[in-house]
């Protein structure tokens, strides 16, 4: 039941929010009371409830079709639920202080996308899953197109052509497997029990991979990220970069791994080649940015990349950091926008020259933005490290012939976003104050409470990261057993 | 039959109502008084209650699928009277006239879903055509108008002149006109049996706007007084999609291999031509044409295949598309500007009107959640199952078609408009056409509202 609410709750704000159009005192204090109801939910769910009728739900649905109504809380539902309860909460608490036009229509929009995040995360029928995918895009369409900037429509719609081409082959792909099931359903069991070919897995492989490579962004399907994380407003970038990018990841975990072994096995040298290209391009563009959104979206792709690597390294412990990573990286990018909206609103600008000297006159804020920044490196004591060394373990322990490249590679990355990040802080807060940063950044109270909890779990996991991992293993467990490729040999 | 002959019935008696009945509203009452009794009668039909005994001689054959064919093409016709009706007037004085033409064609829509023989089939389409040719040049002033009737009027009979040969040569191959499966070996393959099947193509293509015979469906649709376009685009059309599949399934399915890949050639062609054209169009309505072709070309796809889950997406294909374009259709006659401009700042003015948009223009481009897609995916599982290659060029071209149904939703939400031309909709318009688009997304979550009729 526990996954209904979830789902729930939101779409009951979204509709209240679109049929009754508050100011924004209204809208944003009903938002955050609605996603503060949604996190205790989730946090009943971690602390009290453990039995899987309460993390199921089944209902007939479209039964004609062969699908049902069925979501499951498993592991990767778990911590991508965790995380999008969470950011949620922390967004519509930082919004408290910044306005917005038309605010009614906008939280309404953000919880509706909410709806269809979660319902990817948590769907267990490949049609429910592919309706929820759709539902998660169309709001994300709206808010990125209407609360924008100047060229924000074509750039948006630029976003959703490209990923509703890369969806229709997925639907293709499902559709196919549908046919070859025994009782003709979407269910995900009863996909996982057809035998595939190696044939057929490696072009049902690239039908859906292409959806979730456009989503992640994996380069070279990466061309519309820059563009729509700079002209969204800021609120809608993070949610696009925290959580969004997560149904790609959480594709290749569900789907494409343990549906398509063989071929993710057979084509793991191409996608490590594209997801290691990624980085190392990413971070060269984003050590060449002057705009701060831009240079944080690249710095997106370069970790993109190194999480599809970690899906492709077919190894337990690239898994296991893949699945924390999903969690730490969502708040961790989620701090950087809320910092990068807080300077834009207050200087009037995220042009890197034209700022400056901000720690001389706001030291709190730059406080906040060295942790966030440091965690987004992955230094060690903060929450992405243990997440990105085992990723970097599990590259190097990839079964595939090129493995020392690749980790060459990653490693260059992980170099280069130090580079990139502590050139940015330098540029943006030391040296002479400009024009634009002579004056002192105040704070306001919601502001440094979103920030203070983002540095608090920053902190929390960076020491302590055993619960993470606790919610993650059995799921990482399960998924090497569906995908390692030499006891699929064995087998066969 | 029961709707068949009362609608034939209610034509007559609203033509005789304008010597009586002065007031046009009253008219319009009883036009939609007489289709809610259609569609009574034509469910009541679902349990075998019919209104008389009549020997047909198996000429016509109500089967289940004829029978909710015609309830959603009633279904149909109610939203688009309800939405549309008071804006005939504007077309002529003739408003009973104009009614009962329309009542016509449904006796004539009837009479091709539910066709046993090819007599039947011709017949109806006359019925039909005749009334629509009139009702594109019932603007009488207006030169487009009067052009469109005469193009369609010509190129409509030189069609027919088509489906008349064809119909000869299938006598001449199997002395009788009965839509049934012939396994005599001299009829399977006589020259005759082919030739008449591939002129029935033609010609049934030609009926439907299937390209390469698609040619005069823009100017028609463009020159026709929208109100009649939004008729002929939706519910006739889809009527006689019901007919094209009905007539090659029951009849040629033995020359299968023959007319399949002719037909497969023709649903590239269709989603090619009709897509990648609207997409370059400025006015709404002629966008709205091509995407009639556009998705003629999907439903096309249910004569390809001819199984289970095409024909039952054919049903959801045309509801859904039929309520999406008469929505669409309905807007676009209140305004003064029919391009794109024109709806600029909609969302703005009239916020339910937009919202409605958008939902059919979802549904048109198969968007989940709502009817269209679900028909789409009906129609790409019966292809995959054929030509996975076919069933990639749809979904590709329905990836097309979200640039032409997206600028609506862009122009509406997106852009402010220059001159800020009030739109005045009647009083109860933006409440009837929301709950049209209700209905679209209903479809999308309960199909079985609609398949479910099929069986129980």
């Amino acid at each position: 039941m526990v996954v209904l609410l979830l789902l729930l709750i939101p779409l009951i704000g979204a509709s209240f929010l679109f049929l009754y159009k508050g100011d924004h005192q209204f809208a944003s204090t009903a938002s955050l009371k609605l996603s503060l109801v949604s996190l205790l939910v989730m946090c009943l769910r971690l602390f009290c409830w453990h039995t899987p009728e309460q993390l199921s739900f089944t209902a007939p649905w479209l039964t004609s079709l062969g699908s049902s109504f069925s979501l499951r809380m498993d592991g990767l539902g778990t911590i991508l639920s965790l995380l999008t309860t969470t950011a949620y909460f922390l967004l519509f608490w930082y919004m408290r202080s910044r306005t917005i036009e038309r605010p009614a229509a906008f939280f309404a929009w953000l919880l509706l996308a909410q709806v269809g995040m979660l319902g990817v995360f948590l769907a267990m029928d490949s049609l429910l899953f592919y309706f929820f995918w759709e539902l998660a895009l169309i709001p994300m369409y709206f808010l990125a197109s209407q609360w924008g900037g100047a060229r924000s429509v074509s750039v948006t719609f630029k976003f959703f052509i490209y990923t509703f081409l890369g969806s229709v082959f997925m639907l293709i792909g499902i559709l196919y497997l549908q046919s070859k099931t025994a009782d003709h359903s979407f269910a995900l069991e009863s996909i996982k029990k057809i035998k595939l070919t190696s044939d057929q897995q490696s072009w049902l492989f690239w039908f859906f991979f292409i959806a979730f490579a456009i989503k992640l962004p994996v380069f070279p399907f990466h061309t519309w990220q820059p563009d729509t994380y700079e002209e969204s407003a800021t609120p809608v970038t993070a949610i696009l970069s925290a959580i969004m990018v997560k149904m790609g990841v959480l594709g290749l975990l569900r789907w494409v791994l343990p549906l398509f072994p063989i071929a993710s096995y057979m084509w793991g040298d191409v996608v490590m080649s594209m997801a290691v290209a990624g980085i190392v391009y990413a971070s060269f563009l984003a050590m060449q940015q002057v705009d701060l959104k831009r240079l944080i979206a690249y710095s997106s792709i370069a970790h993109i990349g190194l999480m599809t690597a970690g899906a492709f390294a077919l190894n337990q412990l690239a898994y296991q950091g893949l699945l924390i990573q999903l969690f730490t990286h969502g708040i961790n990018i989620l701090g950087m926008w809320i910092l990068a909206d807080i300077i834009e609103r207050k200087t009037g600008t995220r042009s890197i020259d034209s700022l400056g000297g901000i720690a001389q006159h706001s030291p709190t804020l730059t406080i906040f933005f060295v942790i966030i920044a440091l965690a987004n490196i992955a230094l060690p004591l903060t929450n992405a490290f243990v997440g990105e060394f085992l990723l970097f373990a599990g590259v190097l322990a990839t079964p595939s012939t090129y493995y020392w490249a690749f980790a060459v590679a990653v490693g260059l990355g992980i170099i280069l976003s130090a580079v990139y990040t502590l050139r940015m802080i330098r540029a943006v807060f030391y040296g002479q104050p400009s024009a634009r940063t002579s004056m002192a950044i105040r704070l306001a109270l919601h502001e440094v409470g979103a920030l203070v909890f983002i540095v608090g779990l920053i902190l929390f996991f960076g020491i302590c990261p055993q619960p993470l991992i606790d919610m993650t293993a059995d799921f990482s467990k399960d998924l090497f057993g569906q995908t390692d490729i030499t006891s699929l040999f064995r087998k066969s | 039959m029961n709707a068949l002959f009362v609608s034939a019935i209610l034509g007559v008696l609203l033509m005789l109502s304008s010597l009586f009945i002065k007031d046009r509203n009253y008219i319009h009452a009883l036009a939609l008084a007489g289709l809610a009794v259609l569609f009574a009668i034509n469910l009541a039909e679902f349990d075998g209650w019919l209104l008389f005994e009549m020997d047909l001689s198996g000429m016509l054959r109500f089967d289940r699928y004829a029978l909710v064919m015609n309830a959603i093409g009633l279904a149909s016709f109610f939203f688009y009277l309800l939405l549309s009706g008071s804006a005939m007037e504007k077309v002529g004085p003739h408003h009973a006239d104009y009614l009962a033409l329309l009542f016509f064609i449904c006796a004539g829509l009837f009479m091709v879903t539910g066709f046993e023989s090819l007599l039947i089939l011709f017949l109806g389409i006359e019925v039909v055509s005749i009334p629509l040719y009139i009702l594109t040049g019932s603007d009488k002033r207006n030169l487009k108008s009067n052009e469109a009737a005469l193009k369609y009027f010509l190129l409509g009979s030189f069609s027919t002149g088509l489906l008349l040969l064809g119909i000869a040569f299938f006598y001449g191959a199997r002395g009788n006109f009965m839509a049934t499966v012939s396994v005599d070996p001299t009829v399977v393959g006589s020259s005759l049996q082919l030739a008449a099947v591939l002129l029935l193509l033609f010609a049934m293509s030609f009926k439907v706007s299937v390209a390469p015979f698609h040619f005069w469906t823009p100017d028609v649709y463009d020159g026709a007084p929208t109100v009649f376009t939004s008729f002929m685009a939706t519910i006739v059309k889809v009527a006689l999609f019901a007919a094209f599949v009905r007539l090659f399934e029951d009849t040629f399915s033995l020359q299968f291999s023959l007319w399949q890949p002719w037909v497969a050639g023709f649903v590239v062609v269709t989603l090619l031509i009709g897509n990648l054209t609207a997409v370059f169009q400025q006015s709404v309505k002629r966008m709205l044409a091509y995407s009639s072709i556009a998705q003629a070309g999907f439903m096309l796809l249910a004569v390809y295949t001819i199984n289970g889950d095409s024909k039952e997406g054919l049903l959801l294909y045309a509801a859904s598309y039929s309520l999406a374009t008469i929505g669409i259709f309905a807007v676009l006659v209140y305004l003064q500007d029919h391009t794109f401009e024109g709806f600029n700042g909609l969302a703005k003015k009239q916020p339910i009107v937009a919202a409605s948009l958008v939902i059919f223009s979802l549904s048109l481009a198969g968007i989940p959640l709502t009817g269209g897609f679900l028909a789409k995916l009906f129609m790409i599982k019966a292809a995959l199952a054929y030509q996975p290659w076919l069933a990639i060029v749809s979904v590709v071209m329905a990836v097309v078609s979200v640039f032409y149904y997206f600028r609506l939703i862009q122009a509406m939400y997106f852009r402010k408009d220059a001159q800020s031309i009030s739109i005045e909709f009647p009083k109860s318009f933006p409440i009837g056409l929301l709950v049209t688009a209700l209905i679209v997304v209903l479809l999308g979550i309960f199909p079985e509202a609609i398949l479910g009729l099929l069986y129980f």
